[in-house]
């Protein structure tokens, strides 16, 4: 890991995840002979590729053919290897998610499926390439483990934290470079959300539940909802599954109203996982930011994250409303 | 049993293993006969004479591999394992039952001996696949073998594993097709035809050896034949009857899927007798 320190952009420097993905893999490959890696004809895009100069015999190719990379994934976990298995998230989960079900998922095999261009940052290249429903798809299976890291600190941790999870692991990536939010001390945890922004005690108005490249617009609300008078406490929840219900209903008790926010469609994904918690042990109004059940389309990253309402300006609108009917007992 | 049985001896094996694979479709009242069936003198030649095995040591890293592609043939395979020392024969009888290890379909982490959960066809050959290229990449010398239905390669995920083998020259690799020419709507033939099959898997790079499924020296000469192959996988296409050894269930599509009552399993017990009342594999 200290080979990639100078690797990692500075705090609000941008950098795809991607890179750093392939970079962690290649020290993870260094540190434990076990770690394989597949791809699917895309390890230029996914920087699997990375890997596979490094270390050309524990590299394989399966084509594009992405139902056997996950079988031979599989084959490879069984006989005590470590393999991780990358493409673009809608062919992983999609086009192979019965393989996932069956040959990884059911008999627990330690398989790590690493995705990227996840969302509709994919961009140009439209409906058919944005997974907007893999979250959802990954976190419905028993077994699955399901990560979405928000900046490059935390890809590099949570390649290190799959490998030493005993079992299936899906991470999601998105394509574009993104601006680095946490400091050298931030430690990601399977199954730890992270609060970070914690207004003082007893004067939060509203939770930001957020994952993935939706992390970096709810500080951004954060701030915004301060101007207009209201404290928003900001939590992390890259570990979507298993999911750190503790911190998520402590934050709905503290303040009373919650929105999610993620890359992805409203439903199935963190925002689905958050309610199911809420709705069971502290119900609050809530709020949903992501794709509202349509497909994606070509466009600049930017334009459609601004055309599917993921952004601060969303995340505040729907904060003012949840906050104006808040729990208060 | 030692595992390096004489062909002679894998006959009274396979007799003794299809008359459990009735007991237990009777006991479960659901199950595979017909694919069972015509799967198990391939299953008695792999674990009784072929593969180098422990089964005090199923987890021994350098031992060969199976995968049941066809897991629907899962009592077959179950016979094979209790018979072999993986687990007591009177667990047999628990197939398909609420709790028990014997799933409908194998289940790797509930049954010593099953090296890949499976029952969703197609997956099975890109698994051994896997497992072949770890042999490959560790410098060990342990084989995989991969059971598929003539049905099953139906699958187009079967030719993306075959593809892969060849281009990875898995010599440590052998599929077998259990070629008996039915899948659950009827023949293959007519359901969707995959001949011509040997030209099929020549064509994709693999080493084609064929077989009677029901002969073991037939088996043997076909395995012995693929050990000497260099730098491609190899397959046997083992030309099998559904249903074999029960008269009234050979060639019949409508027993892929439904068990014998008590009455019709008798019948089919009474032929799977030994003829001398040896009873000496059971």
């Amino acid at each position: 890991m200290t080979n990639l320190a100078d690797r990692i952009p500075p705090k609000g420097k941008k950098v795809a995840l991607r890179e750093i993905y392939g970079l962690t893999l290649v020290e993870l490959g260094k540190d434990n002979g076990d770690v394989v890696a597949l791809d699917a004809d895309l390890s230029g895009s996914t920087k699997s590729s990375k890997f596979a100069r490094a270390f050309p015999d524990r590299f394989y190719n399966a084509g594009v053919a992405e139902q056997n990379m996950i079988g031979m994934a599989a084959g490879l976990a069984a006989c005590g290897k470590i393999p991780f298995a990358s493409t673009f998230a809608v062919f992983a989960t999609g086009r192979a998610f019965e393989q996932i079900r069956n040959s990884v998922a059911c008999p627990r095999l330690n398989v790590k499926i690493v995705a990227s261009h996840a969302g509709v940052d994919v961009g140009e290249d439209g409906a058919s390439h944005q997974a907007i429903e893999d979250v959802a798809l990954m976190r419905v299976l028993p077994n699955m483990c399901v990560l979405v890291p928000a900046d490059a600190i935390e890809i590099g941790q949570m390649v290190y934290a799959a490998a030493a999870w005993d079992g299936p692991v899906y991470i999601r990536m998105g394509r574009s470079p993104v601006p680095t939010i946490f400091d050298d001390g931030y430690t990601f945890v399977i199954g730890r959300a992270k609060i970070v922004r914690r207004p003082q005690e007893g004067l939060a108005d509203v939770t930001l539940i957020a994952a993935g490249s939706m992390v970096v617009h709810c500080l951004e609300a954060a701030k915004r909802l301060r101007e207009e008078g209201l404290e928003a406490m900001v939590i992390n929840c890259s570990s979507v599954k298993p999911l750190d219900k503790e911190t998520i209903i402590m934050a709905a008790r503290e303040s009373g109203a919650v929105v999610t926010a993620e890359e992805h469609s409203v439903i199935g994904g963190l925002g689905s996982a958050v309610a199911e918690v809420l709705s069971e042990s502290y119900p609050v109004p809530m709020a949903f930011i992501g794709v509202k059940d349509r497909f994606g389309q070509s466009g600049k990253p930017a334009e459609l994250m601004e055309h599917y309402a993921l952004s601060a300006e969303e995340i505040v609108r729907a904060a003012v409303q949840v906050a104006a009917v808040r729990r208060t007992s | 049993m030692a595992g390096k049985e004489t062909l002679k001896d894998l006959e009274k094996v396979a007799r003794s293993l299809r008359r459990d694979i009735i007991e237990m479709l009777t006991a479960a009242q659901s199950g595979h006969p017909g694919g069972s069936l015509s799967a198990t003198d391939i299953l008695a030649v792999l674990y009784f004479h072929e593969m180098r095995i422990d089964p005090l040591n199923p987890d021994w890293a350098d031992r060969d591999r199976f995968v049941l592609s066809k897991g629907h043939a899962a009592p077959a395979l179950y016979a094979a394992l209790a018979h072999r020392g993986y687990f007591a024969k009177k667990e047999l009888i628990t197939l398909r039952k609420l709790g028990s290890n014997l799933q409908g379909h194998p289940d790797m982490e509930r049954v010593p001996g099953v090296d890949m959960s499976t029952g969703s066809l197609g997956h099975g050959l890109s698994v051994a696949v896997g497992m072949a290229l770890a042999g490959k990449t560790d410098g060990k010398t342990y084989r995989v073998y991969a059971l598929l239905g003539d049905g099953e390669i139906n699958e187009g995920m079967i030719w993306e594993g075959a593809m892969a083998a060849a281009h990875y020259k898995l010599d440590n690799l052998v599929a077998i097709v259990d070629s008996n020419g039915l899948q659950i709507d009827g023949p293959t033939a007519t359901v969707m035809n995959t001949a011509p099959l040997s030209d099929k898997w020549s064509a994709f790079g693999w080493q084609v050896e064929l077989a009677d499924g029901h002969d073991f020296e037939s088996l043997t000469q076909a395995l012995n034949g693929l050990r000497q192959n260099r730098g491609r996988p190899g397959v046997i296409i083992a030309r099998t009857v559904k249903g074999k050894g029960v008269s009234f269930m050979e060639n019949k599509a409508e027993w892929h899927g439904v068990a014998p009552n008590r009455e019709l399993a008798d019948r089919a017990l009474a032929e799977l007798a030994d003829p001398k009342g040896d009873l000496s594999y059971d």
